[in-house]
């Protein structure tokens, strides 16, 4: 009993040393700071503790029996022992019993993580090669790279790709859920408090996979019904005379509406929906945060800086003027 | 003692077939040496060295690829490969490891070991035999050919579609088709196992009496056997979509994709264990030796591993708990892959147990196999992990799954393949390998192991995923990706200084026919064994048949060796062979009767062996052919191919298993080739 219970401080503090480790790591999956995370920890920390107990309990055996039975000159030949039914009985039941403990708590969290939300902001995602794209239906509202969520309210995503299939996840939040082609998967996440949660695609998705991150902002209810209504009005249009004028006139000559929207100028629809860009912290999949050196550098070669991509600049390189006069354009889409 | 001159030929008169065998080339006898006699062996033992020999080059090319990965991971936001050089090299690192390393590997102790360890002279079908390893080296070779050809394969091991039907290129037709070829292989290799191991034992070797390596092989195949025909389906249909837009798993045209998860993991999982079982074969017959015991509960393991072997085929959805199947089938899939641990973990407990107060030594091999129960026991307790559900999808697709397999398949697989390289090696070579080499290596690979493998744990856990060819600052995994580089290539010296044990014992030793003072029948002949394996068929009267033959036990159950090692018992009609060569059946037995009769050498037996033929190798390189007519849509190549197949079948049909001009010569015996005569 004393030694199970030193068995137990050892592993907690194995434990500890492990989140001790993670010190920094913004998409730790340890430190859940949301209630579906939190339930999700609180089932597996037992089972990690079990895990770890096992282990201390079998690499123990091997190490006693290494030490204790290894050959000395004067070992006897060993007794020639065959099997025994008892022992072998008892092991079988024993792992089968800590799993039945294991199994019941796992399949009541299962269903209970399946339930419907009580009401949520109900979101659309739809995963492309490679970023995100957020519709939320009921408020009128189309982003790209960052989900905007309102902290303590249940958020529902209703998860598709436009190509292959993408995994989202925001580990702080939720665990992952795939993201397929022809299917409508759904997860939610809960965040209690306002913040930037980091995530990323996790399932294999082409050249620029490691590319494809994700972001969750949280943020007061006020501050998200802000947003929503900031969403819904009209950028500023660049008008002559304005700082993004040549900008603005570079972004149709180059046919950069063919894939971009930008409400009332242009329809397209591969790439994200540019209206509100420079209200958004990061573009390109979440891999930039947003400033003029990392708008300069993406528009300078998208394909060497996020290899795949379907953002093509037909026609010649833009300069380093035309790069600078799009940059202006971009910022005034807030 | 009787002088046994291997004899090849039969009365021309009986031997001769319907219609006359179609050649170009003289047919090899089994004197061929040299280049020839390797690329026309049909000798089990040749042909498991040339997998062997086959999957250890597969395997470095594997390493490196590996290293390179380690490489870019080392720190953050590298440039040292390209995304899409970095999906290459995964993709085959993957594909590699287990189609051209551990299944080969696998394999070749199979070949060599399962005639030898239930006391017969070949396997069942020879020729079948080596047209598997050459379909195998080929369909490694074709898989291999695109990095030439404008990329290699880049879609992951696991080729989940709709991303591996839209990767423009050929890279994933080598991939589709490369699996393809390697899975007639595999079949091909597990039919002949289980014929020869149900239907070849020499008398007295009663199932139960098996060693247990054979039984845990035999559990493999079946699971080939019925695993591969999956994959290929799968394989087929994304073959037909890339080639021939069809529709199987065009999300357009109505196709769900979890059809190919489906496929890819009923076959994947089972494939697991396929990977596993040997090992775990190979433990259970190197830990009694060194711990001079039997193995604790034979029984038990032999159920065990049939038992994995069933529920292996009930935990493929565990690969998916975050694809939207729904809570029910998730639950179910959660509450079976918890059940898998039990008999796994029954394994774990008896080999404890078979150490438990033996006599244990510390070869090279017994560490080996001791680090193998240590390794593999963390690699089962991360995967009971992500049998519960709602942790899994936390911990999918990240480096926590990645150091899960690898535990499994490195310190598991691996651990007991080399174990089992160490242990064998002087079977098979006819030379020890060094032991303070060999117990550098192991310290080596212990560490660099541990080193790369176990940070993967920790990163996994902090959220970073797999697949990714770069990651930025700031996400607190730059510590841990570091020390895994450096344990990365800690391996790789471990791996040079196995290299230098083999280089540094090139030149024949006697080693004599029991070297470790072992227990099954492998070990009752000369190291290594001549062409026809036994001189007699032995009689097999208990299970670890050499055992007992050397020692009897106290009245306190402790063994003392026998004053005189007992001596195999006689039989009657030992001499003839074991059963007909392949399907045509020649009378041969007759002959050989009539040949032992008629000779008037009364201390000469003859032992029939089949001879060897180019016919394998020919019929498998039909296949590439195909493969790279269909890639390119050239299709007089594909039809070339497919003629050059169905030609070479039908002369290997109609060729006598044993050649008539293949004449008795009472020559010295060719089975002790060097293994570096092993063509690559």
């Amino acid at each position: 009993m004393r030694r199970n219970r030193r068995l137990a401080a050892l592993s907690a503090t194995l434990l500890v040393l492990l989140a001790a480790c993670a010190e920094n790591a913004p998409q730790d999956t340890l430190k859940a700071q949301g209630p579906i995370a939190r339930q999700i920890n609180d089932l597996m920390n037992p089972v990690f503790i079990v895990a770890g107990l096992v282990f201390v309990l079998v690499q123990g055996l091997v190490l006693f029996a290494v030490i204790k039975f290894r050959a000395r000159p004067d070992s006897p030949e060993p007794q020639q022992i065959h099997g025994n039914t008892r022992l072998e009985v008892g092991w079988t039941l024993a792992p089968a019993l800590i799993l039945l403990a294991v199994a019941v708590p796992t399949i009541a969290t299962i269903f209970d993580l399946a339930r419907e939300p009580e009401n949520p902001v109900h979101v659309t995602v739809i995963g492309h090669q490679f970023w995100w794209e957020y519709r939320y239906p009921d408020l009128g509202v189309v982003t790209a790279n960052e989900l905007r969520m309102p902290v303590g309210r249940p958020v529902e995503l209703t998860l598709n790709s436009d190509d292959v299939i993408h995994s989202y996840w925001i580990p702080a939040l939720a665990g992952k859920q795939d993201v397929v082609p022809g299917r409508n998967n759904r997860m939610q996440l809960i965040a209690e408090e306002p913040g930037h949660y980091l995530g990323q695609c996790a399932e294999f998705c082409g050249d620029s996979h490691a590319n494809m991150r994700a972001k969750a902002i949280a943020m007061t209810p006020q501050d998200f019904d802000a947003w929503v209504a900031s969403q819904r009005a009209p950028s500023v249009k660049a008008s002559p005379g304005t700082a993004g004028e040549a900008g603005a006139l570079l972004f149709s000559q180059k046919g950069c509406g063919g894939c971009h929207t930008v409400e009332g100028v242009s329809e397209g629809t591969i790439g994200p929906d540019l209206t509100h860009f420079a209200s958004r912290t990061t573009f390109a999949g979440s891999i930039y945060d947003t400033n003029d050196a990392n708008l300069r550098r993406w528009l300078r070669d998208p394909q060497g800086e996020k290899p795949g991509n379907a953002m093509i600049i037909p026609g010649a390189p833009l300069t380093p003027d035309e790069i600078t006069e799009l940059i202006v354009y971009l910022n005034t889409l807030r | 003692m009787a002088i046994v001159t291997p004899e090849r030929s039969g009365s021309p008169a009986l031997q001769q077939p319907l219609n006359a065998p179609v050649r170009f080339l003289r047919r090899p006898t089994g004197y061929t040496k040299g280049l020839w006699g390797w690329m026309t062996t049909v000798d089990h033992k040749k042909i498991g060295i040339m997998y062997s020999a086959s999957a250890f080059i597969f395997f470095l090319i594997g390493g490196l690829e590996a290293l390179l990965l380690r490489v870019q991971l080392g720190a953050p936001d590298q440039t040292f490969l390209r995304a899409d050089t970095y999906n290459q090299l995964f993709t085959m690192h993957g594909t590699t490891m287990i189609f051209l390393v551990i299944m080969p590997l696998s394999a070749g102790l199979a070949n060599y070991l399962l005639p030898l360890m239930i006391g017969a002279r070949d396997v069942a079908f020879p020729r079948i035999n080596a047209f598997g390893f050459w379909v195998f080296l080929v369909g490694g070779l074709f898989m291999y050919s695109s990095f030439f050809l404008g990329g290699a394969p880049n879609g992951g091991w696991f080729g989940y579609v709709p991303l591996s039907r839209n990767i423009p290129g050929h890279n994933m037709d080598y991939w589709a088709f490369g699996l393809q070829i390697l899975g007639i292989a595999s079949l091909t290799g597990a039919i002949n196992l289980i014929v020869t191991v149900i239907n070849m034992r020499a008398p007295g070797m009663s199932l139960m009496r098996m060693p247990i390596f054979v039984w845990m092989s035999l559990i493999a195949q079946f699971l080939l056997l019925f695993a591969i025909p999956v994959i290929t389906v799968a394989l087929f249909l994304l073959s037909f979509d890339r080639l021939f837009s069809t529709n199987f798993f065009n999300v357009a045209a109505g196709s769900d994709p979890l059809l190919w998860q489906h496929l890819f993991w009923l076959f994947g999982h089972p494939e697991v264990y396929i990977l596993i079982l040997p090992a775990m074969g190979i433990v259970s017959e190197v830990l009694p030796v060194f711990s001079r015991k039997p193995l604790f509960g034979y029984q038990v393991m032999v159920f065990s591993g049939i038992a994995i072997g069933f529920m292996g085929w009930g935990v493929w959805a565990h690969h998916m708990f975050a694809s939207g199947l729904g809570p029910v089938a998730v639950s179910a899939f959660s509450a079976s892959t918890m059940f898998i641990a039990v008999p796994t973990g029954v394994k774990i407990f008896n080999w404890i147990s078979t150490m438990w107060r033996g006599k244990l030594t510390f070869t090279t091999p017994m560490m080996f196999a001791i680090g193998f129960v240590a390794m593999f026991t963390i690699g089962g307790l991360s995967g009971v992990t992500h049998g519960v559900v709602p942790g899994d999808t936390q911990q999918t697709d990240t480096y926590y799954i990645v150091a899960h397999f690898h535990y499994v398949l490195f310190g598991g697989s691996m651990f007991g393949l080399f174990a089992g390289a160490y242990y064998w090696y002087p079977k098979f070579a006819g030379r020890m390998l060094d032991e303070r080499l060999g117990k550098i290596h192991f310290w080596l690979m212990f560490l660099g192991f541990n080193m790369t493998f176990g940070p993967f744990h920790i990163l996994g856990l902090q959220g970073m995923p797999r697949r990714i060819y770069t990651y930025p600052e700031g996400r607190g995994w730059d510590v841990w990706n570091m020390v895994s580089t450096i344990g990365s290539f800690i391996i790789a010296l471990s791996i040079a200084v196995f290299i230098l044990n083999m280089w540094k014992n090139r030149k024949p030793q006697e080693v004599g026919d029991d070297p470790w003072d072992a227990r099954t029948l492998e070990w009752t002949i000369p190291s290594p064994p001549p062409e026809y394996n036994f001189k007699e068929i032995p009689l097999v009267t208990s299970r670890d048949e050499l055992w007992h033959r050397k020692y009897t036990e106290d009245e306190h159950g402790r063994s003392v060796r026998r004053e005189v090692v007992a001596e195999q018992p006689k039989m009657e009609g030992t001499e003839v062979e074991p059963s007909g060569a392949e399907g045509n059946a020649t009378p041969d037995h007759v002959d050989g009767e009539e040949a032992h009769e008629g000779s008037g050498e009364e201390h000469e037996e003859h032992i029939h062996m089949p001879s060897p033929s180019y016919w394998p190798l020919v019929t498998s390189l039909g296949l590439p052919v195909i493969s790279y007519g269909m890639i390119y849509k050239t299709w007089a190549v594909a039809i070339l191919g497919g003629v050059l197949t169905v030609a070479s079948l039908y002369a290997w049909a109609l060729e006598p298993a044993t050649a008539p001009e293949d004449t008795p010569v009472h020559g010295p015996d060719t089975s002790g080739d060097d293994l570096e005569a092993v063509p690559a």
